[in-house]
């Protein structure tokens, strides 16, 4: 992951391409403006891997819409946080975190790729929690595929894609090897495949 | 990489050394937050049995697991069983009853973690410090002390020539980083009196591809990039290894002008307690060249890194236990 190119198979389906990406990503960074209160520091979290690539373009639209304001910037890794750490068979890789402000007081806008069950969120909450008290939290995905685990709601979303619990979504970004995609993979056990 | 055990550094894989070493890393940051926990291993057990003196090691061992949330007990040999006579295998099968998911051991014998993960199997052991044997966590956060110091990641820690000075004979700290520093490629001279290094150590089984043995410390730390000084095992000066301390302190003490003469770009290293005087002058122990703060503070993140790893990923394979070639005591 994250070197060379990555070639797209042909059955997998486009469901958010590139320019829609940007363009969600553009809407985004207006509507958290629209909420802005002047008085509350906003700061962009991304969640690792592909959540902070997304943070660091949100971040980027932000700054050319107002450039006057600033911003705090950090990546946390939810890896700690996880609930299934004692279920995974596989060794968990830590990608570490990397929150070098202090996040209280602060309008957090936590920033992930795509929205599922809900418990990436929930741990990312919990770790945010453990750096302080800041002033809220929201969430910002750029794919909504619905069958929530959890009581958690995104506020903002690129897309809403309805989807099988079954099926497999993934988000490929230039950072890590492009090109820019959302796909849908195909039922693995209309397939046969596992 | 998964790992059942952590008995020695010898048996590590390259990939296994690193990504221990690039996992421990991403640990300090925790240490460094207002709040130092995370939930990683709610629920896991671990008990730390120290069966030899230890301050820094212990004390690290416990707060790493506390601080990965895992339940922690320390049992030392006074005030536990051990002193009514029981057995180490007795003892551990009694621990191993109550179920902990990973077992620290510090034992004066050699090889004494080795014999646990054979006895005990449904339990992860973690070797802090077996007799002359080996001191793996130890050696690896000696290595993050290095990774942290010269900005470098566990892959780019190599190329380097590091004297270790002082009594290698009867140190377990030696020989961790002997095998941690070839499976890094870096090169390793050994500094010290012929009693206390002997020559048999150079392309023995200990260190196949060869270490040089130097008995004079001008030429051994001479352009280093590292110099790691043991500490003179005080309790083994009946032994006479050296005809005393003072004259040990004249030719083999590490101390500033020492340092700035024969290796003024080298970091050092002591893996601590420290003799002030003898192998390390006092003012060099807190000297900027000096890394010894840094790998207490580092010992924690390299403590949790093992535990973490012992504790997660169910498809960690059992590996066999080496058997341990060395002095048994």
């Amino acid at each position: 992951m994250g070197t060379g190119e990555t070639v797209i198979p042909d059955d997998w389906k486009v469901v958010i391409d590139g320019e829609t990406i940007q363009r969600s990503l553009s809407r985004i960074a207006y509507e958290i403006l629209e909420r802005d209160d002047s008085s509350v520091p906003i700061a962009i979290v991304g969640i690792r891997t592909a959540g902070e690539f997304l943070a660091q373009r949100l971040l980027k639209k932000l700054q050319e819409i107002d450039p006057s304001k600033n911003y705090a910037y950090g990546v946390i890794d939810i890896t700690l946080y996880r609930d299934d750490l004692s279920h995974s068979a596989e060794q968990p890789t830590i990608k570490g975190t990397e929150l070098d402000f202090s996040i209280s007081g602060q309008r957090i806008i936590l920033v992930d790729d795509v929205l599922f069950t809900g418990r990436t969120v929930r741990a990312a909450l919990d770790a945010i929690i453990d750096f302080g008290r800041p002033d809220c939290v929201e969430l910002a995905v750029l794919a909504d595929r619905g069958h929530r685990e959890l009581p958690i709601r995104p506020d903002y979303v690129g897309k809403n894609l309805p989807t099988k619990k079954s099926e497999f979504v993934r988000v490929h970004l230039t950072e890590m090897g492009g090109p820019d995609g959302v796909y849908l993979l195909p039922s693995p056990s209309s397939k046969g495949e596992r | 990489m998964s790992l059942r055990h952590l008995l020695d550094i010898r048996s590590l894989t390259r990939e296994q050394l690193l990504s221990l070493l690039n996992d421990s890393k991403k640990f300090v940051e925790v240490s460094r937050r207002s709040i130092k926990k995370v939930p990683a291993l709610r629920g896991k057990t671990v008990i730390n049995l120290f069966l030899e003196a230890s301050t820094r090691t212990r004390a690290s061992f416990e707060i790493a697991g506390k601080r990965l949330s895992a339940d922690t007990i320390n049992l030392t040999a006074s005030g536990s069983s051990v002193q009514k006579g029981e057995g180490l295998i007795d003892t551990a099968k009694t621990l191993e009853a109550m179920a902990p998911d990973i077992l620290v051991i510090r034992h004066p014998a050699s090889g004494a973690p080795h014999i646990l993960a054979e006895r005990i199997p449904k339990t992860s052991i973690v070797n802090a410090g077996d007799g002359m044997h080996e001191h793996p966590t130890q050696a690896l956060l000696d290595c993050l002390s290095l990774m942290e110091r010269l900005n470098r990641t566990a892959e780019e820690l190599s190329g380097l020539t590091v004297a270790i000075v002082g009594d290698i004979r009867h140190s377990r700290v030696a020989r961790s980083n002997m095998w941690a520093h070839r499976l890094l490629g870096n090169s390793v001279r050994l500094v010290g009196p012929s009693t206390l290094v002997p020559d048999e150590f150079a392309g023995s089984q200990y260190f196949p591809g060869g270490v040089t043995i130097h008995h004079d410390l001008a030429e051994g730390i001479e352009g280093a990039d590292v110099v790691m000084v043991l500490r003179m095992q005080m309790e083994r000066q009946h032994e006479s290894f050296v005809p005393s301390l003072d004259e040990y302190s004249r030719y083999y003490g590490l101390s500033v002008a020492k340092l700035e003469r024969f290796a003024p770009d080298a970091v050092v290293l002591h893996p601590g307690p420290a003799n002030r005087g003898i192998e390390i002058n006092g003012a060099l122990l807190y000297d900027k060249r000096s890394l010894v703060s840094q790998q207490v503070e580092f010992g924690v993140a390299v403590r949790m890194a093992v535990l973490f790893s012992l504790a997660t990923g169910k498809g960690a394979l059992p590996v066999e236990p080496q058997s341990v070639e060395g002095h048994t005591q």
